[in-house]
């Protein structure tokens, strides 16, 4: 084979993995989306803010210790414990799940019924909050996400593959990173207990009731309050999953909640509305954009990805305004 | 009751505003956003030694400095503003702290006659102060980093890198383009081949641009970076089994930061560095002593000795030495951002001067004057040791190419004077 076409294969490949990334960031803007109309623009800002609780919570920080140093004279910043990756995963999804209690109680109650930009906006407040909060409680050092996730290239594959090249030396096996590859598993996972969770139980059920129409599903006795702390906290857990993923790649720290910026073009091209549709947009931006990349890149002065990604929405939403899985609104007079 | 809310409006504001008296060091510090964690330790460095000053020596001269810290959460237009906003105050130096807002400034310190003092970023052709009569980048420009790269990998080399390839792996904007213009004269010089590969802001995702690395096998990679996009990069150039000590940043990207997350793989990474690393010098005993242990420090105290706290330091001290410089030329202890230009274009930074402030071999020695910004360039390399999770220097501080700067930074300035209608020239 030629060379050039098993180097773009390899993107090909890597694309399709960098994509299952963006489709896990992009989920949680769908269940939020799905069941009330909001875009949550805090959505990247929770996934920081999951990522740092569970370090925090692994290696026994103290929350607000500067705070509390500084207003009781006191110097504690670690409880002298480490807590095991399992464990905190599960503090961790307790205290999204709290957040998310917070939230309805607090902000999203009071909206009910309102315009969905006055909704938007109270994201756009809700994100900066928690950002500053997740600064006073965990500080903004930069931290190292152990929670024993693979790194780096797979030495199997590249042995195995090694022989496409039919001894051409320039190629010596596809390079996949291990740490995509349990994304892409973990990715799998999560869509289809998320499927499984909205068409096989109660309470996914009633979601999906709330999504198509709140009078409707009050009048027929759900909780508007309690569906929507369940949809906060499912949006949690998938942030939580988002930011140990890419806090793996990066470490821990405040730029991890522009991981948004990836998935909006992938929730422009599969739609606001579908979790499958999260998933296939994640893909074609993340097969589309390295691609273009690597075919064009280099002519065009290269870091082509960022833009690209949006182009291809663009051009994708000219064509189908609601993304490719989205629902058509119909509005009749 | 008017008249008692008029007494407190005014001692309000006269609570809130600087002591006249003081010396106004203006920090545009970014503590928040998404590149914190290297703003941070670099302004708690800046604040500490001079509260240092204040603390052990009663100021500098008898007045006392004060540092305005202003937000800027390294966006230019913040940045801007918090110059407008504090330019008023008397301050005698700024730190911009940013490329992007060095570029606003420049013109706006020209206008106004206050000194900019760019250390290491910033507009590397600043260095010709007969253009750029109120910006100083002593000790060290982005085109002088591009230089000790390569004279490094020359020394790697038995003095040839003919044949070799070099990428460069850089932010897509003025600040990683910076030293292609240098880097390109430097391989027609030493006739290495020269690839550029640009990555976007944040940089989370450079999986393309480490498969293109993978495909050319580069023999050495330089890398410009700034914030997560170093962190990413270090844990990528693992995960291809790129050679560690083969791969060097900028000093921007040789902090622990940007090799803590990726742990034991990131040993041997390399960097380019301008001052020295770790805390075992005489001056943090007393940062220790009359700030940290007496509830003074800027931060909570955690950062001393790591690279940008030293940094932030060192920027205070060569701020400090100048201060120092023009109270003794005017005569005068309260001095002014004139009196202090004047003492920046002639500061000599000797061994014993940084000696004497706690600082033994911290710095290179160098020698600022009016056709000559930014001193000699002198670079070194540091290197890091995972399993001691630690910088250490490995070359001694060694002067940039001026055979091939000189010309660049001559040509780069002289088109931004005729763009800007300055006349070239000295007092």
């Amino acid at each position: 084979m030629p060379t050039d076409l098993l180097y773009g294969a390899e993107v090909v490949l890597n694309g399709l993995m960098a994509g299952v990334l963006y489709a896990l960031v992009a989920l949680g803007f769908v269940l939020i989306y799905k069941a009330s109309g909001i875009f949550n623009y805090a959505q990247g800002v929770m996934a920081l803010f999951a990522a740092l609780t569970l370090v925090g919570i692994m290696e026994g920080q103290v929350p607000f210790s500067h705070l509390i140093n500084a207003a009781f004279g006191t110097d504690i910043h670690h409880f002298g414990w480490h807590v095991p990756a399992f464990a905190a995963i599960l503090l961790t999804l307790a205290v999204m799940v709290g957040f998310a209690y917070l939230v309805q109680r607090f902000v999203f109650r009071h909206l009910v019924g309102q315009e969905p930009i006055i909704l938007f906006m109270a994201t756009i407040g809700l994100a900066y909050f928690l950002e500053g909060v997740g600064d006073l409680m965990w500080g903004s050092e930069i931290k190292k996400m152990a929670v024993g996730l693979p790194q780096g290239g797979s030495l199997w594959v590249e042995e195995n593959t090694q022989w496409l090249g039919f001894g051409n030396e320039d190629f010596y096996g596809f390079f996949i990173d291990k740490l995509d590859m349990v994304a892409t598993v973990i990715a799998v996972v999560l869509v289809l207990a998320l499927v499984a969770f909205s068409q096989y139980t109660k309470q996914g059920r009633a979601m999906r009731a709330v999504a198509d129409d709140h009078q409707a599903a009050l009048s027929v006795g759900v909780s508007l309050n309690f569906i929507w702390i369940l949809v906060w906290s499912l949006a949690g857990f998938v942030a939580l999953v988002a930011g140990i993923m890419w806090g793996a790649k990066s470490g821990v720290q405040f730029s991890l909640s522009l991981i948004a910026l990836k998935a909006l073009p992938v929730l422009m091209l599969g739609g606001f509305t579908s979790i499958p549709g999260a998933i296939v947009g994640g893909l074609i931006i993340g097969v589309g954009e390295k691609l273009f990349e690597f075919s064009f890149g280099p002519m065009l002065g290269g870091a082509t990805e960022n833009w690209f990604a949006y182009v291809l929405a663009l051009v994708f939403l000219v064509f189908r305004p609601q993304g490719l899985f989205g629902e058509k609104i119909i509005e009749r007079v | 009751m008017k008249m008692k809310l008029g007494t407190m409006a005014v001692a309000a504001v006269m609570a809130a505003s600087p002591v006249m008296a003081d010396l106004v060091f203006p920090s545009l510090s970014y503590r928040t956003g998404p590149f914190a964690a290297g703003g941070i330790p670099f302004a708690d460095g800046y604040a500490d030694y001079f509260t240092l000053l204040n603390e052990r020596d009663n100021g500098i001269g008898g007045e006392l400095a004060n540092v305005i810290e202003c937000e800027t959460a390294y966006n230019t237009e913040k940045g801007v503003e918090c110059y407008e906003a504090t330019k008023s105050q008397n301050p005698l130096v700024y730190q911009p702290l940013s490329t992007g807002i060095t570029y606003q400034l420049i013109p706006k310190a020209d206008a106004d006659g206050i000194p900019l003092h760019t250390m290491g970023y910033g507009r590397t052709s600043a260095k010709n102060g007969k253009v750029f009569k109120n910006t100083f980048n002593y000790p060290v420009n982005y085109w002088d980093g591009a230089s000790a790269g390569v004279n490094h990998f020359l020394s790697l080399n038995d003095g040839s890198l003919e044949g070799k390839k070099i990428t460069l792996l850089h932010f897509n904007g003025a600040y990683g383009k910076e030293p292609i213009p240098t880097l390109t004269a430097l391989s027609e010089k030493h006739g290495f081949s020269l690839n550029t590969i640009a990555v976007d802001y944040p940089g989370q995702e450079q999986k393309s641009q480490w498969l293109q690395i993978r495909r050319e096998k580069p023999d050495y990679v330089l890398f410009w970076g700034w914030g997560v996009m170093n962190q990413v990069a270090v844990q990528e150039a693992a995960n291809i089994r790129f050679p560690m000590e083969n791969f060097m940043g900028i000093w921007w990207s040789g902090s622990e930061n940007d090799v803590l997350p990726a742990g034991d793989s990131a040993n041997g990474y390399k960097a380019l560095a301008f001052h020295n690393v770790g805390a075992d010098f005489p001056v943090f005993d007393d940062i220790r002593k009359y700030v940290v242990d007496a509830g003074k420090a800027a931060g909570a105290g955690d950062q001393v000795g790591t690279v940008l706290y030293n940094r932030g330091l060192y920027a205070a001290f060569l701020a400090a030495e100048a201060a120092k410089d023009a109270q003794a030329a005017s005569g005068v202890s309260d001095i002014t951002a004139a009196h202090m230009r004047d003492a920046m274009e002639a500061l000599n930074i000797t061994e014993a001067r940084m000696a004497a402030a706690g600082l033994p071999n911290f710095g290179p020695e160098f020698q600022v004057t009016c056709e000559n910004h930014g001193g000699r360039g002198d670079v070194a390399v540091a290197q890091w040791d995972a399993s001691a999770k630690s910088w250490s220097l490995i070359t001694e501080f060694a002067p940039a190419d001026a055979s091939v700067l000189n010309p660049l930074i001559e040509a780069d300035s002289a088109a931004y004077a005729a763009e800007n209608n300055i006349k070239e020239g000295c007092k």
